[in-house]
């Protein structure tokens, strides 16, 4: 393939005696679905919050177009056209779906007041639910009073409406029913077709071969393999993942 | 979950219960209530515009701090050395206002004193802030800190003894004039109260103080600089209790040193009575305001019916603890899971 447009080498980050990271690689191409799998605990959270910026790494490098970059905070990654649907969703409990959608980037009028343009922020939010087919039977009711399935929503529709180049999903389609969960996969297939690179993370094997380009397989805080979808199994991928097959060594 | 199908009606009746459902409502009911309450059992004495007119005086100091008091609760946090920081600045604005005249002081040295005490409060503030955000002290224990040098410096500074010598043209104007019938005090504290109600209720800074305080990981994971925004809302907190002290001043004519150690309790009433949640992201400033009138409204009705002062705390007690009830109930039967 040709350049990859997001690379992640050598990653190392440790919270106090585990070794989340070690020397963990990454590798993301230009308008793919890129499917990150591993264990409970194999890292991909951890790795996904570093490449996002909410997250030091210890040590490594990460590349953009093949410059390193440096992401000391989420907004430098959001600059980049870099956008995260968190594994805990991290949205404002008690604002309402729009508030979140636009939460550390309201419109607002009268500049120096800065009073929150609620009308923009209302109807762009609801384009943006519309486009992905979200319905949500309250708009004004705080977060909190939704289904887990629908902060879901919110979450992913958050990342969507603002990324312009990656989308890290951690789990989006965990707490979802089947008809949700089929327009998330739609969806991310329409976010790749819009040019927008998706890594998508899953523990739904059969989901992850539907969707998905490319898979690469983390353990223990290192890759240990990639798949391309179109010719691997979920047995291949299973162990990969359980420690059947390292294709990288202990390098 | 659901696929519900949002028709239009469901949107359309959707905005009653979104009024019913409001907290504000309710309270501004209780409140309408125990007013009538005591409007006809004594219509001669409470229901006068004297009457009115005290219970709003009363009622203005405590004001401007619970208002203050809001935006910390509102991101979760608490500030208990309001009360400390109000006698500390009340404290130096008399200190300047004596050394530039005292009773006799012009308009000038009134100003300087004025600016002085509400300086020190923003220091307070400012200190609360940076030792929550930076220190990384918890707020209960960083403003109990300030609450106690505060008042130990203010003691140290007055040798413990109230400063008395008020300049005249304070007291009588800010502290006990009127315009058009409406005291001074009441004037400046619900201006203050609009100002930041609506600061609150309307801009980016207040949606970022809901928002820190609904979930302060997520709104750092998007970019709101959550430290700088804490400080700037202790800061907040401190400069209206620096306001407080000199509105105190004018009232009382003396720096009322040992008469503010239940302020901070107080405040954190009117704002938890008032809808707003300890554990943050809930709570408006129009809320406060009621929440601020009822224990004053109550008080002053129990006094007019002759009951004992002790009973007064016991009643205003029991009203916090029903009121956080009753708002608990409703918000269980509102949530879903
Ligand atoms: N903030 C943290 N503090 C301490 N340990 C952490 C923290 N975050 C992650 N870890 C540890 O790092 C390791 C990797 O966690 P991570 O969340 O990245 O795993 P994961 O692959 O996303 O797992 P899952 O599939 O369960 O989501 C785990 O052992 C976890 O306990
Ligand atoms: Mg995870």
């Amino acid at each position: 393939m040709t350049e990859p447009l997001l690379e992640a080498r050598g990653v190392t980050r440790r919270f106090g005696h585990v070794q989340a990271l070690r020397g963990a690689a990454f590798t993301a191409y230009a308008g793919e679905v890129v499917a990150l799998i591993g264990d409970n605990g194999a890292g991909k959270s951890t790795l996904v919050k570093t490449l996002a910026g909410a997250l030091r790494p210890d040590g490594g490098e990460i590349l953009l177009d093949g410059r390193p970059v440096h992401l000391t905070d989420p907004v430098d990654a959001q600059r980049l056209g870099i956008e995260t649907v968190y594994q805990d969703l991290a949205l404002a409990h008690d604002l309402d779906a729009a508030a979140n959608l636009f939460l550390g980037r309201e419109p607002t009028r009268f500049s120096f007041l800065h009073v929150l343009d609620r009308g923009v922020m209302q109807r762009r939010a609801a384009e943006a639910f519309d486009e992905l087919g979200i319905r949500l039977p309250d708009m004004s009711a705080p977060v909190r009073q939704l289904s887990g399935g629908q902060r879901q929503c919110v979450a992913v529709a958050r990342a969507v409406a603002w990324a312009s180049r990656v989308v890290f999903m951690d789990e989006p389609t965990a707490a979802l029913g089947v008809v949700q969960r089929k327009q998330v996969l739609d969806l991310i297939r329409r976010v790749r077709d819009r040019g927008v690179t998706v890594v998508l993370i899953s523990h739904n094997m059969p989901e992850v071969l539907a969707v998905a380009d490319r898979v690469e397989v983390l353990r223990l805080g290192r890759r240990v393999a990639r798949f391309t979808a179109a010719d691997t199994s979920v047995e291949q991928l299973v162990s990969a993942m359980t420690g059947g097959l390292d294709q990288e060594g202990a390098a | 979950m659901t696929t519900t199908a949002v028709s239009e009606e469901t949107t359309e009746t959707g905005r009653i219960p979104a009024l019913l459902r409001s907290n504000t409502v309710w309270t501004l009911a209780v409140l309408v209530a125990l007013f009538a309450l005591f409007a006809v059992l004594k219509p001669a004495e409470f229901a006068t515009t004297f009457n009115i007119r005290n219970v709003a005086t009363d009622s203005a100091i405590l004001l401007v701090l619970a208002v203050g008091m809001t935006f910390v609760i509102v991101t979760a946090g608490i500030d208990l050395s309001v009360g400390s920081v109000l006698v500390f600045s009340g404290v130096v604005a008399a200190k300047t206002m004596v050394a530039l005249g005292g009773t006799t002081a012009g308009w000038g040295g009134i100003a300087l004193g004025a600016l002085a005490g509400m300086g020190s409060g923003l220091g307070w503030g400012l200190v609360n802030g940076l030792l929550v955000t930076k220190a990384r002290i918890p707020p209960l224990i960083a403003t109990l800190g300030s609450l106690g040098v505060a008042l130990g410096l203010a003691q140290v500074i007055t040798g413990g003894s109230d400063v008395n010598r008020i300049p005249a043209k304070l007291a009588n104007a800010i502290g006990y004039g009127l315009v058009a019938g409406v005291p001074w005090l009441v004037i400046i504290a619900v201006l203050i109260a609009v100002v930041f109600g609506l600061l609150l209720a309307l801009t980016r800074f207040g949606r970022h103080t809901y928002a820190i305080g609904s979930n302060a990981e997520a709104a750092r994971r998007v970019g709101i600089k959550v430290d700088r925004h804490l400080i700037k809302v202790y800061a907040l907190s401190g400069l209206l209790s620096g306001v407080a002290g000199v509105l105190s001043l004018a009232h009382y004519t003396t720096t009322t040193i040992a008469s503010h150690t239940s302020d901070n309790l107080s405040a954190i009433a009117a704002v938890v009575i008032g809808g707003a949640s300890l554990f943050g992201g809930v709570g408006t400033v129009a809320g406060t305001v009621i929440g601020v009138l009822i224990p004053g409204v109550l008080r002053n009705g129990l006094i007019i019916l002759g009951a004992q002062r002790f009973w007064l705390d016991v009643a205003v007690g029991a009203v916090l603890v029903v009121a956080v009830f009753f708002d608990q109930l409703r918000r269980r039967a509102r949530e879903r899971r």
